[in-house]
């Protein structure tokens, strides 16, 4: 059975849908990475699956199925005890989501001290070995350390810290790696790989960039304009994308390990802007797309199974 | 014949508090007509203070920048504005760089007017010229920024550093903010505009894939020194920095069959500038000497220099 299933998610803010009959599960220990442009709905997802989307936003249709329990239908007390213990968030931005004012060490033994009955003393033993958990050298002394203490790889190793504190079956990682350098980078996703083996999480990787795909998940979602258009195993999607919007995508990206050079060809774009669409119906890509045909204009296309792949495009299927 | 842009022996300092950050400490360079230059480092290394250095933004504590020959190191403002109009910038955040309250003509008619740049119906004239070759609607010099998408800004940012039709343009992450499908738009205009109109640019970035594609020449930035420099080709084919070796294994490929390194370095960019070379806590090749000696750029290969004592 899944671990997470979203079934026909449909979230609204005023004057805008964010995200729209989206469906997608997530099995125990895997990693599914949510791909797609800012604005694409991708964060509102994630914070759907928290049950922390803004005052102003309305889930307006779908379930969201966790160990077999919707989500949304829970009282807040209820979501409580599961945020945090069964299901954590890190997001990008480390130094925003840590409280200036406390020690790391205090924050990350909140966690457990909320969710545990253990002793001041037992959280601060678990805290030190959370923090060499994550690599963080000299941990013991770095617990009393506040956050401006610590570099921005740092400050998300204590993030993860604090999101495996309590062993969750989910961790939802919203671009836990667009601030770091990209030697920071590879450090802080092969940590929260190692992470997700050595606990037997899954992972829900929010990410714009498709190396960090291709190098850190099993399988992918591709977002756009609010509606999953393609999912498929890594392998698969890399080597035959086949949503126009994920071949688009592929193209218009620069491969560091590609022989390109401006001088020898031209990078391959995608025409206009997501908002080329508002407003009108049929497909949300169809203005930009290379391959659309008058039909695409009509109706939606829905999201059509073939085995381990879906796609929302009956010109390629 | 003089390179367009030369810049020698470079240091900028800032105060913080009673110290002194030297964020970047000795730098030469030069970017020559029609060349693209890429400036890559991770952040923190001093390569947007280079840039800003370069156009006069920030003073620098020594050395010297020459753009045509001319020696624009301690120029006041008065006789530094000529300069200004033959070198401009690009920024990273193209909703931070325009003001909200000015419309697209204001904000391009004001660059044109400071530098007292021809009459009204000229400066009109060359406005719509402009827009139309960054790509934008003919109605767009009486639109807000906030009526444009951020792909749409930033050739709004480019068309304010182009309409004074400068020479150099150093571009600060002109893409690193804006998404994938936007960023190659992006990039093909620069290249457009660079053949069509000659311009030189330095590009400063992150990322390396982009500088990969982009630049003509490449230099290695880390701690406020330029670690490697060479042609892109030979760069990406043989990488002689440890620093460069590991920027380059730590990009995550596309190729999910692509097997990835065990990232190469440890740690993060520090500000411990003590004897020796300054990548040394980090490096993987580190010798007892390293901590000791500090190695010094020179030549490895034609056109090719790094500062390594290894390379």
């Amino acid at each position: 059975m899944s671990l997470l299933a979203v079934e026909g998610l449909t979230v609204a803010f005023p004057g805008n849908i964010a995200v729209r009959e989206a469906s997608f599960a997530i099995a125990p220990g895997e990693t599914l990475a949510l791909v797609g442009e800012s604005g694409c709905g991708k964060s509102v997802t994630a914070f759907s699956v928290m049950r922390l989307l803004a005052p102003n936003a309305r889930v307006t249709a779908g379930r969201i199925l966790f160990d077999g329990i919707d989500l949304l239908a829970m009282t807040p007390a209820a979501m409580r005890e599961i945020r945090g213990k069964q299901i954590s968030l890190i997001q990008q931005e480390p130094m925003t989501s840590l409280n200036p004012v406390l020690s790391i060490g205090a924050q990350i033994a909140e966690v457990i001290r909320r969710h545990e009955r253990v002793t001041r003393k037992a959280a601060r033993a678990r805290v030190v070995e959370l923090l060499e958990l994550v690599r963080i050298p000299d941990a013991a002394r770095r617990i009393d350390d506040y956050p401006h203490n610590l570099s921005g790889g740092m400050r998300q190793r204590v993030m993860i810290a604090m999101a495996v504190a309590c062993g969750p079956k989910l961790l939802i990682a919203d671009e836990p790696t667009t601030a770091l350098d990209v030697t920071t980078q590879s450090q802080v996703l092969d940590l929260l790989d190692d992470l997700r083996r050595r606990l037997g999480m899954a992972v829900l990787l929010i990410t714009h960039d498709l190396g960090v795909v291709a190098q850190w998940a099993d399988r992918i979602c591709v977002m756009y304009a609010g509606r999953i258009v393609e999912q498929a195993a890594i392998g698969a999607f890399f080597t035959r994308p086949m949503h126009p919007y994920s071949r688009g995508l592929l193209g218009a990206r620069v491969d560091v390990g590609a022989d390109e050079h401006y001088s020898l060809n031209r990078l391959s774009e995608i025409p206009g802007s997501v908002g080329s669409a508002a407003g009108e119906a049929g497909c949300a890509f169809a203005p930009r797309c290379p391959l659309v045909v008058p039909g695409c204009r009509l109706a939606v296309p829905p999201l059509i199974a073939q085995g381990e792949r879906a796609v929302a495009c009956p010109v390629v299927i | 014949m003089t390179a367009l842009l030369s810049v020698r022996d470079v240091h900028t300092r800032y105060g913080v508090g009673k110290q002194v950050l030297r964020a970047v400490d000795g730098v030469s360079f030069d970017v020559e007509r029609g060349e693209t230059v890429g400036l890559v480092g991770e952040s923190g290394c001093g390569k947007s203070t280079l840039g800003k250095t370069i156009l006069r933004l920030v003073p620098s504590a020594e050395g010297e920048i020459r753009l045509d020959g001319a020696d624009i190191t301690h120029l006041g403002a008065r006789a530094m504005a000529p300069h200004r109009r033959r070198m401009q910038m690009i920024f990273q955040d193209p909703f931070g760089s325009l003001n909200p309250r000015q419309t697209i003509r204001t904000v391009l008619d004001t660059a044109l007017k400071v530098h007292g740049q021809g009459d009204r119906g000229e400066r009109a004239r060359r406005l719509q010229e402009i827009v139309a070759r960054v790509g934008l609607p003919a109605d767009a010099l009486d639109r807000y920024p906030h009526e444009f998408s951020g792909g749409q800004r930033q050739r709004i940012g480019i068309a304010r550093a182009l309409v004074l039709q400068p020479a150099l343009i150093v571009c600060d992450e002109p893409v690193s903010a804006l998404d994938v499908s936007i960023q190659a738009q992006i990039l093909n205009l620069l290249v457009d505009l660079k053949r069509d109109l000659g311009l030189s640019y330095l590009f400063i970035s992150h990322d390396l894939s982009v500088v990969r594609y982009f630049a003509d020449r490449v230099l290695v930035m880390y701690l406020g020194r330029i670690v490697e420099s060479a042609s892109h080709a030979t760069l990406w084919r043989d990488p002689r920095h440890p620093y460069t070796k590991a920027l380059f294994a730590a990009v995550p490929s596309a190729d999910p069959t692509h097997k990835r390194a065990a990232p190469p370095i440890k740690g993060e960019l520090t500000t411990d500038l003590s004897a020796g070379c300054r990548f040394n806590a980090r490096c993987p090749a580190a010798t007892e000497r390293c901590r000791v000696e500090e190695p010094l750029l020179r030549p490895v290969g034609e056109g090719h220099h790094a500062a390594c004592h290894f390379a």
